[in-house]
C-alpha cells in the first residue's frame, strides 16, 4: 500500500534537528517506510541527515509517501505532527 | 615557560582564571585527536573482518552515548536532545550504512570508509543556505570522532569514573567533557590551550575550584599520578615540588582562605567614600550559577551579564525560550537590583563551533560583537526578544557591545522598536522603559560620547578591548603585550572624555573592564568620575572597602597631578607610591609585583 499527500512545515524554524529528528522517531514506530519530497529531491524518511539536507524552511510544501502495512497510520501521524508544528510553540 | 629547579620539578605559568590555591595529584585526560591511517584490504576474510571491526565500534559509541544520556543530571535532562540526535546519526544510513558499503564495495579500512562518509555528508550540508541546519554537520563529526577513537582502540575515560580527588589536567575541555564530570572529585583544572573566556574557565568559576589555562604543553610534562601545585591567583603550576616548596605553598593556601573569608564578611557594606560619594559595585557575570556567588560577595547588581555562553557551550544554537528562561532567572534573583544583559559579543578571540564565521585576517577588527548581530538579525532578534520577556520580571537594562558610532544604535533600536510593536500586539509582557547603553571600547566611540549619550541611557566602558583598540596592541601578542598600559595617558584621557560626554547627556557611566577590579585603578577612576564599576564578583569585597577608606576630593587631587604626567610608568610609580598605606588591606594579593 502507498500513500501521497503534501504536507506543509509551520514552525517558525522550519525543518532543522529537533523536528526532523520527531519525524525519524515516528517513522522508526511504524513498519511502514516514509520518503519526503521537495520539488524533485526525495530522501529516506528514516535518515535525519537526508532530512535536514531537504533544507525546508518555514512554509516549504513537501509530498510525503509512505509504504508498506500501516501506511495509512504512518501519514496520519505524521500529518499531525505536521499539524501540530512538530511541538513547537511558534 | 619552564624554570627547572629540581629532577623532574617544573614550573609554568599560564593563565589564572579560577582563583584559589590548591594542591593534589594530577589526572590526565586525553582529549587529542585521532590520526587516521589509510590501508587497502586484500583479502576477503579481511574485508569481512574489518566490517565487523566497524559495527563493534558503533555499537561501543552507541552504548557510551546512552549511558552519558542516562547520567545527566535531572536539571541538564532538556540537553539530552543533542545526544538523541548523536544516536539517531549513528543509525543513519548515510552514515552506518554508507560506511560499511564503501569497506565491501572499495575495500579500503574502515577509519578511511568512515572518513569517506564523512565528507559526503559534508559535501551535502556545505550545499545548505541555512546556518542552522548546515551547523549540524557539527554533530556529524563529534560521532566520528567517537567512533575513531574506539577503532584506534583509545580508552575513553570519562571524567565521571574518577575515584579519588584530582586536578584534571587535559588539552582543553568541552562542554561534553564537563558535563560528564563528577564535580565532588575535581580539585582543579589546567589545561595546554584555552582563555578566560574559555569553557574551562566557566566550569571551573561556577564550582569555585581553581584553574590556569593556556599551559602550552603542561599534557607532556606532566605524568598521571604526579603532585601538583595550581595557584589559580596569579597562573602558576608546580609539578613535583619540594617538601619545603608544599609547605610553603599550604601555608599561602590557608592565608589566602582567611583572606578571603575576613572581606567577605565586610562585603555587604556599602561603595560610599569617606565624604559620602557612592560607587554602584557591580558584578560581571557569564552564567546563571554565579549569580548566588555574586550576591554573597556584595555585589549590588549584575554590570555586565555576558551572554555567549549559550551560544558556545552546545552544538545547537540556542532557542529564544530557552535564553529567555535563562535571563528571567537572572533577572529574578538579582530583584530589584539591576542585571545588565550584554548582547552577544561573538568573534574576535571567541570561538564559534556552530556559526560558520569565515576566517578572518583581523579578527578583532572583524565581524564581531554588534556588527555580527546587524548581519545574523534573526539570531540577534531572538536574543533581544528573550531579554525584552525577562524585563518583565525584574530591573533588565541592555547593552550593545563594540558600537562605534551612532548608527549601529539606531539600527539596533529599530530592531528592538519592531520586537516591541510585536509584543504590544501579542500582549507579551515587557518594561517599557529599559534601558539601552553601550559598551564604549571603540576609540570612535570616545570620540563621539557626547552625541551617543543623547541617544541612550548609560554607558559601560570595556577597557580591555579600548586599551587594545586605542594604543594598537594586541595583548595575545608576546611581543608587544608589555605594552598593555591601562596607566598610559591616552586612556585616562579617554575615559576623561567619555565621562564627560555621559555628564554633558545626562547619562551614567560604568566601567567594566578589569581596570574595575585592578586595586592599583580605584582611586584614579574615583576621581575620574565613574559612576559604576562592575568586576568579577570575586574582586567586590576589595575594591568596596577601599573605595571606603577614601575620599573623592584626595582622589580629584591625585588624578589633577596624574594628568601632569607623561607616560604610563611615571603614572603607575606615582599610584604604587600612593597606595602604599592601603598595602595591608591588599591582604595576599600581591599586586605590587611588576
Amino acid at each position: 500500500m502507498e500513500l501521497r499527500k503534501t504536507l506543509k512545515i509551520d514552525n517558525e524554524l522550519g525543518l532543522h534537528a529537533r523536528s526532523a529528528a520527531k519525524i525519524v522517531a515516528l517513522t522508526s514506530e511504524y513498519k511502514a517506510d516514509l520518503f519526503l519530497k521537495k520539488e524533485d529531491q526525495e530522501v529516506d524518511g528514516s535518515s535525519i541527515l537526508s532530512i535536514l539536507t531537504l533544507a525546508c524552511p518555514k512554509g516549504t510544501e513537501v509530498e510525503a509517501r509512505t509504504v508498506g502495512e500501516d501506511s495509512e497510520a504512518l501519514m496520519e501521524a505524521l500529518d499531525k505532527l505536521f499539524k501540530q508544528k512538530f511541538g513547537e510553540s511558534r | 615557560m619552564t624554570d627547572q629547579t629540581s629532577q623532574n620539578a617544573a614550573k609554568l605559568y599560564g593563565i589564572a582564571v579560577s582563583s584559589g590555591i590548591i594542591i593534589g595529584k594530577a589526572h590526565l585526560v586525553d582529549r587529542s585527536r585521532v590520526r587516521i591511517l589509510y590501508q587497502y584490504l586484500i583479502s576477503d576474510e579481511q574485508v569481512k573482518k574489518e566490517v565487523e571491526r566497524f559495527r563493534c565500534a558503533l555499537d561501543k559509541t552507541k552504548d557510551q552515548i546512552s549511558t552519558a544520556k542516562s547520567r545527566m543530571p535531572d536539571h541538564i535532562k532538556k540537553h539530552a536532545f543533542i545526544l538523541d540526535t548523536h544516536l539517531m546519526i549513528l543509525d543513519d544510513t548515510m552514515f552506518a550504512e554508507a560506511t560499511i558499503n564503501t569497506i565491501l564495495e572499495e575495500k579500503i579500512n574502515a577509519e578511511w570508509a568512515l572518513k569517506k562518509s564523512i565528507q559526503n555528508i559534508g559535501e551535502l550540508f556545505e550545499q545548505i543556505d541555512d546556518p542552522y541546519i548546515k551547523e549540524r554537520f557539527s554533530d556529524v563529526e563529534s560521532v566520528a570522532e567517537r567512533i575513531l577513537r574506539h577503532l584506534a582502540g583509545k580508552n575513553q575515560d570519562s571524567l565521571f569514573d574518577i575515584d579519588d580527588r584530582v586536578i584534571i589536567v587535559a588539552h582543553d575541555l568541552s562542554p561534553a567533557d564537563t558535563s560528564a564530570l563528577n564535580p565532588g572529585k575535581i580539585m582543579g583544572f589546567i589545561t595546554d590551550v584555552g582563555g578566560r573566556t574559555s569553557h574551562t574557565a566557566i566550569m571551573a568559576k561556577s564550582l569555585k575550584i581553581p584553574a590556569v589555562v593556556a599551559l602550552e604543553s603542561v599534557t607532556l610534562q606532566v605524568q598521571e599520578g604526579n603532585l601538583l601545585i595550581v595557584n589559580g591567583n596569579n597562573g602558576e603550576v608546580l609539578i613535583n615540588p619540594d617538601d619545603e616548596t608544599i609547605n610553603r605553598y599550604q601555608e599561602m593556601q590557608l592565608q589566602y582562605e582567611r583572606y578571603e573569608s575576613s572581606i567577605v564578611r565586610v562585603s555587604h557594606l556599602p561603595a560610599e567614600t569617606t565624604d559620602g560619594h557612592r560607587i554602584a559595585t557591580m558584578a560581571n557575570i557569564e552564567f546563571l550559577e554565579e549569580v548566588v556567588m555574586a550576591k554573597d560577595h556584595g555585589a549590588e547588581g549584575v554590570g555586565l551579564y555576558r551572554t555567549e555562553f549559550h551560544f558556545l557551550r552546545s552544538d545547537t544554537l540556542p532557542g529564544e525560550e530557552e535564553l529567555f528562561e535563562d535571563y528571567k532567572q537572572v533577572a529574578e534573583i538579582m530583584a530589584p537590583e539591576p542585571v545588565t544583559i550584554r548582547t552577544l559579543d561573538l568573534g574576535g578571540d571567541k570561538f564559534s563551533g556552530q556559526l560558520e564565521l569565515s576566517k578572518e585576517m583581523n579578527p578583532a577588527l572583524g565581524l564581531r560583537a554588534i556588527r555580527f548581530c546587524l548581519k545574523e538579525r534573526g539570531i540577534f532578534r531572538g536574543q533581544l526578544r528573550a531579554i525584552l520577556r525577562a524585563s518583565a520580571y525584574g530591573n533588565v537594562k541592555i547593552l550593545l557591545p563594540m558600537i562605534s558610532g551612532l548608527q549601529e544604535v539606531l539600527d539596533t533600536r529599530m530592531i528592538l522598536d519592531e520586537v516591541k510593536e510585536d509584543f504590544d500586539g501579542l500582549k507579551i509582557p515587557y518594561d517599557r522603559n529599559i534601558k539601552v547603553g553601550v559598551m564604549i571600547e571603540v576609540p570612535s566611540a570616545v570620540a563621539v560620547a557626547d552625541v551617543l549619550a543623547r541617544h541612550v541611557d548609560f554607558f559601560s566602558i570595556g577597557t580591555n578591548d579600548l586599551i587594545q583598540y586605542a594604543l594598537a596592541i594586541d595583548r595575545i601578542n608576546e611581543h608587544v603585550a608589555y605594552m598593555y598600559q591601562p596607566f598610559h595617558p591616552a586612556i585616562l584621557r579617554m575615559i576623561r572624555q567619555v565621562v564627560e560626554g555621559a555628564k554633558k547627556g545626562g547619562i551614567s557611566v560604568a566601567l567594566c573592564g578589569e581596570m574595575a577590579e585592578d586595586p592599583l585603578c580605584t582611586f584614579s577612576l574615583l576621581g575620574l568620575g565613574i559612576d559604576e564599576l562592575s568586576m568579577n564578583s570575586m574582586g567586590v569585597p576589595l575594591i568596596k572597602k577601599l573605595i571606603r577608606s577614601m575620599s573623592m576630593a584626595e582622589a580629584k587631587a591625585d588624578l589633577e597631578k596624574i594628568f601632569q604626567l607623561d607616560t604610563a610608568s611615571t603614572v603607575r610609580e606615582f599610584i604604587l607610591k600612593r597606595m602604599e598605606p592601603f598595602r595591608s588591606d591588599l591582604g595576599g594579593k600581591n599586586l605590587f609585583r611588576q
